[in-house]
């Protein structure tokens, strides 16, 4: 894939409020370049508004900086530009068009106006890679409308690949995933990250343990703990948080959210 | 660790389409359908028609030809694009009046004034913004550019705000109100509620000779049968495929790091440029444009022949519009006074039952037939779901 160097994000005292509620409440972390980067957090923590300011969706203070770019004020589609990838809870793929049309349209952000009014003749190296990994060779031509759910997050996935993001924010990527598909998207998160940093909001604790590489907890806006997944199941503040009362030392928090 | 391999997807669920096209489609057969596509509607529109068709009926239908320009516009700013435009007659208007200025003056001649001037305005000279028009190199051209820079200035401001849905609809239909009221109150410069009336002469071919007359219609159904290949490049490009993905998820398109704003800005300046050249055709062929022709009411009829035919297909509006207008006059004849509420009904029908238009009781027939679901190129205008509704009153 691209030969691009590795970059990790570096986030500094970010605040987000709405109407006087701060939803982010001062949050620093540090992820190292080809990272597997976990955030947890019980609902209204903050996990996903976190994403929406680095990703420059609402307005926030403080710094978030990838690589040497400051990306807090800078347009939603120029963050894009800078090689920063998100996916939503809810799966936006274009379903009117073919899951090709789909990579393509990824792909194709810096194409000029000349490339556009062109048809498509073939398929473009990157997109065919992504078809690939994502294992979606076999369904190029159908309408991404008619994918299965996990296939369509995987197709979100692969849209991000195309893009050539370097630096890949996932929201909740295995919800209503069955085993076998979530076996199947925690390989392709490793794969992914030999070369690109990843960033995954997620519930599923199952799937936390067997593919995060490190954890950070949010509780009410702020990072409750931070570390490897056995560092963060041994904190007594954050099985507190999830369980309601501290618990002996050695049993993984196991409470999903709704 | 390799590729991944996600677990093998469910066919029982999902039947291969026989229908989808496969990616690397040989483009070969298509093309050859699209040729002898345009050669059907060429023959239809050059041969039959004059010859079945009277002079009267003749003319009726290059003005059915001109509102069904507007219609390729619409398609493809509302269809493709998701921009209900309910204000197309201000770029019609804008076409139709920059050519009519003109004509008015090559009627009055060399130092001439149009004569209605003499009677409202009581003007001793022609007034400064008439002038350039006297000269076709500049009338001409601003046909079409003049729309398209007025949709490139108002589109640039409306959608990097991000205005869009019902308001960007009630914005432009405010606009098709503006523009009227302008041009009503400017009655010694515009002709007032009268318009632009009795225009004799075209390009020094008089307009009353029922040949030059044929001559009009022949270039009107020429501009048509190009607006449709222009519309078809579009639809099929990179650039018609990201403007459908601008339509299903704009959100999700400035996150592929594309900016929306300039996708739809092209598509409403393409949709408003066609509208004004079917504006100054209509001229020709009427004899006249007005107010009352380009007001919020025509507005809302170019959009309602676009949405009966299928918005989302490329023949869809063209068809609808001219089966609307058609249907306006034969009704009418009949029924004077009942049209507004069939057209009404028929509108509410086609919103409420058939959201993708006459145009998908052809893909739901084809589609049955062959068991095919997915086309590969995103013509279904609606989501599966809404097409399965719409299954509802085609059975």
């Amino acid at each position: 894939m691209s030969e691009e160097r590795l970059d990790g994000l570096s986030v500094r005292d970010v605040r987000v409020s709405f109407d006087g509620f701060t939803a982010v409440d001062g949050v620093s972390l540090e992820v190292p370049a080809g990272d597997i980067r976990f955030l947890i957090g019980p609902n209204g923590a903050g996990k996903t508004t976190l994403v929406d300011a680095i990703t420059g969706l609402v307005r926030a203070t403080g710094s978030v900086r990838f690589g040497e770019h400051e990306l807090l004020g800078r347009p939603v589609h120029r963050i894009s530009r800078l090689g920063i990838g998100r996916t939503f809870q809810t799966s936006t793929v274009f379903e009117e068009l073919s899951v090709l049309q789909n990579l393509d349209i990824a792909a194709g952000a810096r194409r000029s106006w000349a490339t556009l009014a062109r048809r498509r003749r073939d398929i473009p190296d990157e997109v065919a890679a992504a078809l690939e990994t994502i294992g979606l060779t076999g369904r190029a031509g159908h309408l991404a409308g008619t994918l299965a759910h996990g296939q369509k997050q995987w197709l979100e996935i692969g849209m991000l690949l195309v893009q050539d993001v370097r630096l890949l924010l996932l929201d909740e990527p295995v919800a209503g995933m069955s085993h076998e598909e979530r076996d199947a998207t925690g390989a392709l998160l490793e794969t992914v990250s030999r070369d690109r940093t990843v960033v995954v909001i997620e519930h599923d604790m199952d799937f936390l343990r067997r593919f995060a590489r490190t954890v950070t907890v949010l509780h009410a806006g702020r990072v409750l703990s931070e570390g490897t997944v056995a560092q963060v199941q041994a904190d007594p503040r954050v099985q507190e948080v999830y369980l309601g009362h501290p618990v002996d030392a050695g049993s993984a928090p196991t409470v999903r959210e709704a | 660790m390799t590729a991944v391999t996600p677990a093998p997807p469910s066919t029982a669920v999902h039947p291969a389409p026989a229908g989808a096209e496969p990616p690397g489609r040989p483009a070969g057969r298509s093309r050859l359908r699209t040729a002898a596509g345009f050669a059907f509607g060429a023959a239809l529109l050059f041969a039959v028609a004059p010859l079945v068709l009277s002079d009267f009926r003749l003319a009726l239908l290059a003005k059915y030809l001109c509102v069904a320009m507007v219609a390729v516009g619409i398609g493809i700013a509302w269809g493709r694009g998701g921009m209900l435009t309910l204000g197309q007659g201000v770029f019609f208007g804008l076409g139709g009046y920059a050519m009519a200025m003109h004509l008015k003056l090559a009627d009055a001649g060399p130092g001439g004034m149009p004569d209605f001037m003499q009677l409202y305005g009581q003007l001793d000279e022609l007034p400064l913004w008439w002038r350039p028009f006297a000269s076709p190199w500049f009338a001409l051209p601003a046909t079409v550019l003049l729309p398209m820079a007025v949709a490139f200035g108002l589109g640039s401001l409306v959608f990097r705000r991000r205005v869009r849905g019902a308001y960007f609809a009630i914005l432009s239909q405010a606009l098709a109100a503006a523009m009227v009221i302008l041009l009503i109150g400017q009655q010694g410069t515009t002709g007032g509620t009268n318009g632009l009336t009795d225009i004799k002469g075209f390009f020094g071919y008089d307009l009353d000779d029922p040949v030059n007359q044929r001559m009009v219609y022949f270039i009107i159904a020429g501009m048509l049968l190009a607006l449709l290949a222009l519309a078809r490049q579009l639809i099929q490009s990179r650039y018609g495929e990201l403007l459908v993905a601008v339509r299903d998820g704009e959100e999700r398109v400035r996150f592929l790091g594309y900016d929306p704003a300039s996708v739809k800005l092209v598509a409403y300046v393409v949709a408003a440029g066609m509208a004004g050249l079917a504006g100054a055709l209509f001229v020709p062929a009427v004899g006249i444009i007005s107010p009352a022709l380009i007001g919020i009411v025509p507005s809302i009829e170019f959009v309602i022949g676009v949405a009966v035919g299928g918005r989302a297909t490329l023949l869809g509006p063209v068809l609808g519009a001219v089966a609307v207008a058609w249907a306006r006059t034969a009704l009418s004849e009949r029924f004077p006074g009942t049209w507004t509420y069939l057209q009404g009904l028929l509108f509410v029908v086609v919103v409420a039952f058939l959201p993708g238009g006459l145009a998908s009781l052809w893909a739901l027939a084809r589609r049955r037939e062959g068991g095919a679901t997915a086309r590969g190129r995103g013509w279904l205008p609606t989501g599966r779901r809404r097409a399965e509704r719409a299954e509802v009153p085609a059975a």
